[in-house]
């Protein structure tokens, strides 16, 4: 920030312009200074601290205070961490929830946006306000509802399962009484309602970027391969797909992003961190830190690990966005 | 016939898509016995405010009415708004009217800042709250909002000063304005829909959040309306009827919000991305 340099102090009063221009050069550094300030200080410099975290052994809000001091331990946390069975769950977890869910998104968002541009335009507007309902609700109540169709007494599904014929719900699921199933209970059965929770949250953003990425290509590619008699599936791999390629490449990695980090949802879903079957990593810091007894330094390493992953994620998205500002 | 399979197609996914925010409503509208009966009515069939004079007028919790949470979380969104908008002013005009050496990396940092996993800062920012004494306070909300809110802000408040012509400024300039009369007169009356749009982003990042609210806040009397939420229906036995009527109000003002802006949350996210 050389800029911010004082100018040469010159006793003349009329401003030259010199002056002018290095009093310009200085003007948007000032602009930016407040931003810069919330930036590294509410986001940098805690990035930092939990870093510095992670190599002290901190399981005292004392110790978070500083009133007591910070045992350094090295890679202690760490070591601890990586070398803890339970940890290699989470993990598993995590990325197989990540891919999943990011894989759903995408395929089911990609079809939304497809459909949005080829239906009518009175039908497009009713589809997409109505895709737009689910983008809005915010993820601590859309998960609430959610939890309430999955009610084990009242909820919608438990109902419709009950609706089944006695035999029918026999043969496939062994029995023919759902009130009182617990939807939540088995993890496998968690993580799919968790999935199909984020899914519904998400795949709108995905068809509406699908969407405006396809009225920004011309239409006639396509129409062309449809009048040379390919079929739908080939004329979006042959055509569609490589014109949208980059706005697919960062859907994905937004997405991966995301979905990697999952809290509130699964918080909700799971009722609180008591559950650790259906931990993944974000819950997993937060609960190592401050469920009582707290390991502060524990739940950073963990939190460490999280950015670290999703660091190499980003690189990929901050690579891809500036070759598109440069084209 | 193929117009049809579209349009079903169409009626699946805006079924799917809307199906929860209209149960969530219609829940919320019937009497307890209707909720909780074995056989679910598609609509209410004797609606009633109940569940919400409830919720607000504390008959359901002694001493707990969700109009406090609601002050709350409103006082929070609003200095979040407020603050994150005038530093986002600053910085975006910053970026989008000058050229100078540390443009681009600033560019790329807010990129990168954006993709922090809050979820990793809870920690840090735990200690940094604690140690400026702001623990069970909600200025700790406003400031870590703030920090949130912010780099989106910045990144797509850019583009709505960019899109005002430089042409006015210099005129403006030649008759003799200052700096700040330019500021004042002609950039912000011009970027006042963008900041409008840029605003409403972070009342609903502020107004949404909850883990940071969850763990900054001690005492009942200061809960954001997501926290009191987790806080009172957490538990196991729950009663759907004033869960869905407080779920009503949280999301009501969102959507009427994110309806307002959905348009440019596109551009700002992808299109803003993709074409700078």
């Amino acid at each position: 920030m050389t800029t911010l340099t004082d100018a040469p102090g010159t006793s003349a009063a009329r401003e030259t312009p010199a002056r002018r221009r290095r009093r310009a050069d200085r003007l948007p550094y000032l602009l930016l200074l407040p931003c810069l300030v919330v930036i590294g200080g509410l986001l940098l410099w805690p990035l930092g601290q939990v870093v510095w975290m992670s190599f002290h052994r901190l399981d005292n809000v004392r110790q978070v205070r500083g009133d007591r001091p910070w045992p350094f331990v090295g890679l202690d946390n760490y070591l601890q961490i990586l070398g803890d069975p339970f940890f290699h769950t989470v993990l598993r977890n995590t990325v197989l929830f990540a891919v999943a869910t990011v894989a759903l998104t995408m395929v089911l968002g990609t079809l939304v946006g497809l459909l949005l541009n080829r239906l009518g335009r009175r039908m497009a507007t009713f589809v997409g306000s109505c895709v737009m309902l689910a983008w809005a609700t915010p993820a601590l109540t859309g998960t609430i509802v959610w939890k309430w169709i999955f009610d084990d007494t009242s909820g919608l599904v438990t109902w419709l399962f009950n609706a089944l014929p006695d035999g029918l719900s026999t043969a496939l699921f062994g029995r023919s009484d759902w009130t009182g199933y617990g939807w939540f209970n088995s993890p496998l059965l968690f993580f799919a309602i968790l999935t199909l929770v984020v899914v519904w949250h998400s795949f709108p953003f995905i068809a509406v970027s699908v969407l405006a990425g396809l009225k920004s290509v011309p239409s006639e590619l396509q129409e062309a391969a449809r009048v040379d008699g390919a079929g739908p599936w080939r004329v979006f791999w042959s055509v569609t797909f490589p014109l949208l390629r980059p706005v697919f490449a960062i859907l994905v990695v937004l997405s991966t992003i995301w979905d990697f980090k999952v809290f509130t949802q699964q918080f909700v879903l799971a009722g609180g961190t008591q559950d650790r079957s259906t931990f993944m990593l974000s819950i997993y810091s937060y609960a190592e830190a401050f469920s009582p007894p707290p390991k502060y330094g524990l739940g950073a390493a963990i939190a460490v690990i999280l950015t670290v992953i999703l660091l190499v994620v980003t690189g990929f998205y901050v690579r891809m966005v500036l070759r598109q500002e440069e084209s | 016939m193929k117009r049809f399979a579209l349009n079903g197609a169409g009626l699946l996914v805006a079924l799917f898509a809307a199906f929860p925010v209209y149960w969530m409503v219609a829940t919320s509208l019937k009497p307890s016995r209707e909720i909780f009966s074995a056989t679910p009515r598609p609509v209410p069939t004797e609606p009633t405010l109940a569940h919400y004079r409830d919720i607000l007028t504390g008959n359901l919790i002694p001493g707990v009415s969700f109009v406090d949470f609601f002050r709350n979380s409103l006082l929070v969104a609003a200095a979040t708004v407020l603050l994150s908008g005038l530093v986002a002013l600053l910085a975006a005009t910053a970026v989008a009217r000058f050229r100078f050496s540390l443009r681009t990396s600033f560019l790329i940092m807010l990129l990168v800042v954006q993709m922090i996993p809050l979820e990793a800062l809870v920690i840090p920012l735990f200690l940094m709250i604690q140690r400026l004494g702001l623990y069970n306070t909600l200025p700790s909300l406003i400031l870590t909002y703030l920090g949130f809110s912010l780099p989106f802000a910045v990144w797509m408040l850019r583009g709505f000063v960019a899109a005002v012509p430089k042409e006015l400024e210099e005129a403006a300039a030649i008759d003799g304005a200052s700096r700040a009369q330019i500021f004042r007169r002609i950039l912000f009356p011009l970027v006042a829909p963008g900041l409008v749009a840029t605003s409403i982003f972070s009342f609903i990042t502020a107004w949404n959040e909850l883990i940071f609210a969850l763990t900054f806040l001690n005492d009942q009397e200061k809960y954001t309306l997501p926290v009191a939420m987790t806080f009172f229906f957490g538990r196991d036995d729950t009663a759907w009827g004033p869960v869905m009527a407080a779920s009503t109000l949280i999301t009501l003002p969102v959507i009427v919000f994110f309806l307002l802006v959905q348009r440019r949350m596109v551009t700002g996210l992808v299109a803003g991305a993709v074409k700078g």
